[in-house]
């Protein structure tokens, strides 16, 4: 659970309301949802670290690309795939 | 070298394992506080092409071995006394209480959810006005920005019904235990990369100068952790004992001061048991009074007594680096990731899991 995985921001809108900053980023063929309150400086193209949905810091292209691929060779983007499909609740 | 195929560059790989290899004439003992580290060396099969004379033992760095069974207990409790929406990650769930595991109350029918982020539970909270949501927020520094986010964001929603069962450790004062605990003598840290990413550089250098023990700030990736384990090694080589940064492409020397201000609103610093090792003072972060309303514990004055942990599991001793996992008796035997007797066999970051998948029959 404690990894951080490098992806791109496809697009950026304000929830909450309209308070606060958050992105569709883009792992791979996965999109995401995070929150950019932690990264005001980021826009749409950038790379960021995002660790359980909120971007930590600003990575650059070519180190995201990097750990991403290790990270898909590895197999640690399968638990990030799995984690996507939000747990149904019981039947109510 | 069977593991070497799966490395991104094998040439760069093999050049510091050549340079261990040259530098290295001494025993050492590294410790690497991160499970993510723990895992990535067992899963790439690093500690058998490390020079013999380099010994790492692996932190506690794992959030999900270090929760108390008391928490779980009282997270199980809630689901299924208090039929709160119990929201928490994927790898807390199967983590076994004293009497079962948050994946056995869903069993049983109490509403238990797999998510992503805890950004996720606060939507639940929004679409269920008329259930009580609780996510339980366990981690290291990493995680703490997204699960004090996720106070902010109820509150600003003006929501009544989400609330996060805290268990936030820290890594400096488990660093100094460890070395306090002295049975493990550890004589250099590979520090955690995206703790650091957070916290930045500034609450370590105290423990270098005091203990004069050798860190080196590192990624997670092969290549960044033998990167790492050269640049301890040759700080020990020479005597010295530096604060170095090897994952500077990630981490600043101040952190992230914008993530801070988000964990300085919600949280403040408490002592906090660590399941396996004990109390440490001053090592955890506790929901703030002033938000007493989305902490959990307050909320639903939650009190359980607490239950004894499994006698034969050692992960205490594990997680302070003093055993191996493979030198506890139920290793492999009544302990899989299946059957788990101690959380360390439960997440992937534990020690215990990653030598039974990845390195059992070459580490033991
Ligand atoms: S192998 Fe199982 S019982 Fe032994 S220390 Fe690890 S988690 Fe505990």
């Amino acid at each position: 659970m404690c990894l951080a995985i490098p992806g791109k921001i496809k697009s950026i809108e304000f929830q909450y309301d309209g308070t606060v900053r958050m992105a569709k980023v883009l792992f791979g063929g996965i999109t995401k949802e995070a929150s950019l309150e932690m990264v005001p400086d980021a826009k749409e193209g950038d790379y960021v670290l995002v660790h359980v949905g909120v971007a930590i810091s600003i990575v650059d292209e070519e180190e995201a690309r990097k750990t991403f691929e290790y990270l898909e060779e590895i197999g640690e983007i399968d638990e990030l795939v799995a984690s996507s499909q939000l747990d149904r609740p019981n039947p109510l | 070298m069977k593991y070497l195929s799966e490395f991104r560059d094998p040439e760069v790989v093999e050049h510091y394992l050549e340079e261990l290899h040259k530098v290295a004439t001494r025993p050492w003992t590294i410790m690497e506080i991160c499970g993510g580290q723990t895992h990535s060396l067992v899963k790439n099969g690093l500690l058998n092409l490390l020079p013999k004379q380099i010994t790492m033992v692996h932190g506690p760095g794992c959030p999900v071995c270090v929760t108390p069974l008391n928490l779980i207990d009282k997270a199980v409790y809630l689901a299924e006394e208090k039929g709160v929406i119990l929201c928490s990650f994927g790898d807390m769930i199967r983590v076994p209480g004293s009497s079962r595991s948050l994946l056995e109350a869903k069993a049983n029918g109490a509403d238990v959810r797999i998510l992503y982020s805890p950004l996720e539970a606060v939507k639940i909270a929004q679409e269920h006005p008329e259930r009580q949501v609780v996510f339980f927020a366990v981690g290291f520094e990493t995680t703490a920005p997204a699960n004090a986010l996720s106070v902010l964001h109820a509150r600003r929603l003006g929501l009544t019904n989400y609330s996060i069962l805290a268990s936030h450790v820290l890594v400096p004062p488990a660093m100094e235990a460890v070395i306090n605990d002295g049975e493990a003598q550890i004589q250099g840290f590979l520090a955690a990369g995206h703790v650091c990413t957070i916290m930045g550089l500034e609450e370590y250098e105290p423990i270098v100068q005091k203990y004069h023990i050798p860190m080196v700030v590192t990624g997670f990736e092969p290549v960044d952790l033998l990167q790492g384990i050269l640049m301890t090694v040759k700080q020990l080589e020479n005597g010295e004992a530096k604060l170095e940064n090897q994952y500077s492409r990630v981490v600043k020397a101040n952190g992230n001061p914008e993530a801070r201000k988000v964990i300085e609103q919600v949280f403040e610093v408490s002592d906090r048991e660590w399941r396996g090792i004990g109390n440490i003072p001053l090592s955890g972060w506790e929901v703030k009074a002033s938000l007493a309303d989305f902490d959990a514990n307050r909320k639903f004055a939650i009190s359980i007594a607490k239950a004894s942990e499994c006698a034969d599991c050692i992960a205490g001793q594990v997680l302070k680096g003093i055993k191996k996992p493979f030198e506890c008796s139920q290793f492999g035997k009544g302990c899989t990731p299946i059957t788990p007797l101690g959380a360390p066999m439960v997440s992937s970051e534990g020690a215990c899991a990653a030598y039974y998948h990845f390195a059992e029959a070459d580490v033991a």
